[in-house]
């Protein structure tokens, strides 16, 4: 009811506003961008780097005919405006975050490509705005999100609510799909950075060199864009667009033993200037003392200053180099972060985040198998709800009767499901259940499916390389061990405020576990050209000793007075002057 | 067979009558015109004249001062349909026209002619206002470019626009260095003052979008040259073309419409490159320091003042004059409509079309042309979709694909009609809705050529049937004619 009347109290703004605010308009910076990095150690040793740049828009895209651009790509825009999204969010990624070791990512998507977008409720046909926005956005980040049909879209009931401003959640306005056979290379990494203001010229993304980034274990990029209130007071709208790119470079295994790291060494560049355009533009460097034992981290040069913030449960002190102020780059021209282990750290004591999940295909045999999923909790003593979303493509014939929930040798009821069974060749199956996590316990999700039979035109590429299934998704709302403070969006460092927090004593975690590859009986693709070689020589064959026998004529001849046994009879009656035969 | 029909009055105010009339006022006349393009296609353009003497009310408005408020006295009084013109013939020794001046064109769909001595000299003067107002050779050629052969076309034909339903203006502010500029441009002020007027008249002949962006350290593809004595950095024509190119791959694709893209770019050069000029062919410097490159768009380069000490802060704050820049991209605008106004002869006075950016008859000719264009287009695709269905014997027309061909059929019939008729609104719409059925049925992905399996692979599939069968067959030819040979040799040795 409040956001209905703000929205209503906005419109007559709007409709009354546009002469004394085009006045003003070519004057005040209606338009911010905020650009940060964020280093943190992980627990194995590597190093996850995490690019966070925040275009924030104070207009409304869907109003006015004629738009006009500063810092907002125009690509983007027009798309926003033209097809009716109220939310868009893009993720591409290769590799998959190892949650159990890597710790609690800031942003996790899972491997290949998701799309999940939220149309305006004006939007009549939300399937053809759907299947027109993947292929635009196939054509702007050069990936094969055209191959989006019905057979990999879903419709989640709970898991995907907006992130941003919403007044009204009905899901048939949500279009969901993932591809995990995508690849993510190059080609969709020049496109993402051409959407920056500054593009790769200058500030952070100087550092996004394509040649580094894909050397690494782990690379994730994506796009979110949604409304978001202008002011505390909400009455009016503005749009905002952040590009995000994680990444873990793996120092510590594919070499020299040391976790000791730099910009230089991760990178090979350093930061020499900001981005004219940011009006922030932060690096922050995760110094967190681990196990209460101070100062066994050394980052050099000394930080312009030091942030303590409480981040998805955990007390996290960061070192903050902030780029726009001038004494950074007085004494020296660049910039490069060093960080040095004092002491070698024992890797024995590794932290175990709250909730991680792992999943796999069970069974043997080309025509029945079973997906497992175990999902962990490893709070001491709380016990949290997680919304788990499933969603297997038709050609696995999911047995819903052979679902089995199991926490602690016990069944576990849930207490939300929600499935749509998929109808072949037209859609895929979606499964969504909350699932209540009792403390310190291992949950064990089982489900049958049988495989189906594809007719021989579809299958991919190269069949024998597996069918890919799409990660299953976890929200949840972990309790957090330390309380949390609110804090303003505005001035809060960008990793901690895309997704809302609800209240000072959970946050929100989104995980996605491994997808999986499954083995379909393949049949042999030659097969109908052998059958036809095979059968035609019968055929000629038989052709040819047919046609002989009606086509030759048949004299009755002589026997021949020949034959080497007379032959020699005649040679040895010669010698012995004997007439021949 | 394609006719234009182009209905004209001829009004002769008092005093100018030619004296070689051969019949008494009013009458009516025909005059035809082939233009042939190519050697099957040729058009004919056919000019419907009335004669008539003015009427009282004309008379009153041809009294006025000038020749300006003769036609805007003028206006209300005339035939104001599409395609449709009136030329007044004034007398000889008549005031309206300035000296040297033969012909007035107005603002709307009419002209005040200069009488001249005979009737046939008056009717090759009023040929030459009638092709400036609707059609020439030429336009009509340009339209036709597709079936012109190569070399006979001439330059300027190439460089407009094809004709299409809607067209995407794109207006970039390039600033290269934004460390040394802030560059601020009222582009909504300008695109609503100066870009929206032209649009609003030629929103009959497409729908026109418009929108702005600003792009950083978006570089030109090649490095200027300096010259010391100007001090200043030279761009020379060759090396133009290879301009755009590191642009364009910053300008962002039309991804969300199939509509052209019209782009013009403001290039601000960077503080160490500037001042930038641009040279023609000779080596002068252009005066719009601006060029534009056919069916794409156009560049201008807008130099900054350079700050009266070298210690001035950075950065920079530039205003840009927005009346100068636009001032330059609708001319490039026009050009690329093939809406110049160069080419009329010396003793011709055009009225400017004033805040409107484009005179009626000027809307006209853009009518013409694109209904020809789009007529020739419609037949173009067809014939390809015909050579398509001849190529693969079984593939497969469904009925809606049926009936938009169907539809594109009868109205590319219909426009044709319509201009024969004169009606060139009308067929105008009809053309357009052709263009629209046509590019439909040839563009349905169920007619994709590569769904079809090629016959000559169906042979090769079966190559092992045919193969150990065509052995047999192929020995006992070989056997039979060794045979007849033996017979044809053996009577001979009988003997």
């Amino acid at each position: 009811g409040g956001m209905a009347a703000a929205l209503l109290l906005l419109l007559l703004l709007v409709a009354a506003g546009p002469g004394r605010g085009r006045a003003g308009a070519g004057r005040e910076r209606r338009d911010t961008l905020r650009e940060e990095l964020l280093l943190s150690p992980l627990p194995t040793g590597d190093v996850a780097a995490t690019f966070q740049f925040r275009t924030r828009w104070d207009a409304d895209l869907q109003r006015g005919a004629v738009s006009h651009y500063r810092l907002f790509p125009k690509a983007l825009g027009r798309l926003v405006a033209a097809l009716g999204v109220r939310e868009l969010h893009l993720a591409l990624t290769q590799g998959f975050w190892r949650t159990r070791y890597w710790g609690q990512p800031p942003l996790q998507a899972p491997a290949g490509a998701e799309l999940w977008v939220w149309f305006q409720p004006t939007v009549t046909d939300v399937d053809k705005a759907w299947k027109e926005l993947s292929n635009i956005l196939s054509g702007i980040f050069c990936a094969s999100l055209n191959f989006i049909d019905s057979t990999n879209t879903v419709i989640p009931t709970a898991s995907f609510k907006p992130l941003g401003l919403a007044n009204g959640t009905d899901h048939h306005l949500l279009r969901y799909a993932v591809l995990p056979r995508e690849v993510v290379c190059t080609e969709n990494l020049t496109p993402w950075k051409k959407l920056l203001p500054c593009g790769s010229k200058a500030g952070l993304a100087v550092l996004l060199k394509a040649e580094r980034l894909f050397h690494s274990s782990y690379h994730s990029q994506a796009v979110h864009i949604r409304p978001i209130c202008r002011d505390a007071s909400c009455l009016a709208l503005s749009w905002e667009l952040r590009q995000t790119l994680t990444v873990v470079f793996d120092f510590f295994s594919s070499g020299q033993g040391k976790k000791d790291w730099s910009l230089f060494k991760m990178f090979s560049r350093t930061l020499t200037d900001t981005c004219p355009l940011a009006s922030q533009s932060k690096v922050y460097v995760d110094i967190s003392p681990k196990n209460k034992e101070k100062e066994l981290l050394e980052v050099s040069p000394p930080p312009t200053s030091v942030h303590e913030a409480v981040v998805q449960g955990d007390k996290k002190t960061y070192a903050v180099y902030d780029l726009l102020s001038p004494s950074l780059f007085n004494t020296s021209r660049s910039l490069n972060v060093q960080l040095k282990w004092k002491r070698p750290q024992d890797s024995s004591e590794m932290p175990i985040p709250t909730l991680h999940a792992q999943r796999y295909v069970g069974g043997y045999g080309l025509q029945t198998g079973e997906i497992c999923t175990l999902i962990y909790n490893t709070h001491p003593y709380r016990a949290f709800p997680v919304i788990l979303l499933e969603t297997v493509p038709w050609y696995l014939r999911l047995y819903v009767h052979t679902l089995t929930i199991i926490t602690k040798g016990k069944e576990n009821k849930p207490s939300y499901i929600h499935y749509q069974p998929a109808q072949d060749r037209r859609r895929p199956h979606l499964l969504e259940m909350l699932i209540q996590l009792p403390a310190n316990s291992v949950t064990k999700i089982t489900i049958q499916f049988e495989r189906a039979l594809l007719k021989w035109t579809e299958y991919p590429p190269d069949p024998n390389h597996g069918f890919y299934v799409g990660s299953s998704v976890l929200s949840a709302l972990v309790p957090s061990v330390t309380a949390m403070k609110d804090v303003d969006v505005e001035q809060s460092p960008l990793f901690t405020s895309l997704f809302p927090s609800s209240d000072g004593s959970s946050y929100f975690v989104r995980l996605y576990t491994e997808p999986l590859l499954v083995n379909l009986p393949t049949p042999d693709f030659s097969m109908p050209y052998n059958v036809i070689c095979l059968t035609c020589t019968v055929v000629a064959v038989c052709y040819g000793s047919f046609y002989n026998l009606l086509t030759r004529t048949f004299h009755v001849e002589e026997p021949s007075r020949g034959g080497l046994a007379k032959r020699l009879a005649n040679v040895i009656r010669k010698f012995r002057g004997v007439p021949p035969l | 067979q394609v006719q234009l029909v182009v209905p004209m009055a001829v009004v002769f105010s008092p005093g100018s009558v030619p004296g070689d009339l051969p019949r008494p006022l009013p009458f009516r006349d025909v005059q035809e015109m082939e233009i042939s393009v190519n050697l099957r296609t040729s058009v004919t353009s056919r000019y419907e004249m009335r004669y008539r003497s003015t009427t009282g009310q004309e008379e009153a408005a041809l009294a006025a001062a000038t020749a300006q408020e003769a036609d805007a006295a003028l206006h209300p009084l005339q035939d104001t349909t599409l395609g449709s013109l009136t030329m007044y013939v004034v007398p000889e020794t008549s005031s309206l026209l300035p000296q040297g001046i033969n012909v007035y064109v107005g603002k709307y769909r009419s002209a005040l002619v200069r009488a001249v001595g005979s009737l046939a000299a008056l009717q090759a003067r009023l040929r030459e206002v009638t092709q400036v107002m609707s059609f020439t050779a030429s336009s009509i050629a340009a339209a036709l470019s597709d079936r012109v052969p190569d070399g006979q076309l001439s330059p300027d034909a190439r460089r407009y626009l094809k004709s299409s339903l809607g067209y995407e203006i794109t207006f970039s502010l390039l600033n290269p260095d934004p460390k040394s500029h802030t560059v601020d441009w009222d582009i909504e002020g300008a695109v609503n003052s100066y870009v929206k007027p032209v649009l609003d008249k030629l929103s009959m002949v497409a729908n026109f979008s418009v929108d702005s962006q600003i792009l950083y350290y978006a570089v030109l593809g090649v490095t200027p040259r300096y010259d010391k004595e100007s001090s200043s950095f030279l761009l020379s024509a060759h090396s133009l073309p290879h301009v755009i190119n590191p642009v364009e791959a910053r300008l962002g694709s039309s991804a969300a419409s199939l509509y052209p893209v019209l782009n013009f770019l403001l290039y601000v050069p960077e503080r160490s490159h500037s001042p930038l000029y641009i040279q023609d062919k000779d080596g002068a410097p252009v005066s719009t320091n601006a060029f534009h490159s056919p069916r794409w768009g156009g560049i201008m380069v807008y130099n900054v003042e350079a700050p009266a000490s070298p210690q001035a802060s950075l950065p920079l704050h530039v205003d840009v004059d927005m009346a100068r820049v636009m001032e330059v991209f609708l001319a490039q605008l026009r050009l690329l409509f093939g809406l110049s106004r160069e080419e009329v002869p010396p003793e011709f006075l055009l009225e400017s079309p004033g805040n409107e950016g484009l005179a009626d008859w000027e809307l006209d000719h853009l009518l013409w042309a694109h209904t020809v264009e789009n007529i020739a287009t419609v037949s173009t695709t067809l014939t390809s979709l015909a050579q398509l269905l001849d190529k693969i014997g079984n593939i497969v027309i469904k009925d809606d694909v049926a009936s938009e061909v169907y539809r594109a059929v009868a109205s590319v019939q219909s426009a044709v009609t319509k201009l024969s008729l004169g009606h060139l609104h009308a067929a105008f719409q009809a053309s357009k809705e052709a263009v629209t059925s046509s590019e439909r049925a040839f563009f349905d992905p169920s007619l994709l050529h590569l769904l079809y399996f090629p016959d000559d692979q169906k042979f090769a599939i079966y190559i092992p049937l045919f193969l150990p069968m065509a052995v047999p067959i192929l020995l006992s030819l070989v056997k039979i004619v060794r045979e007849t040979r033996l017979h044809k040799k053996e009577p001979t040795k009988m003997d």
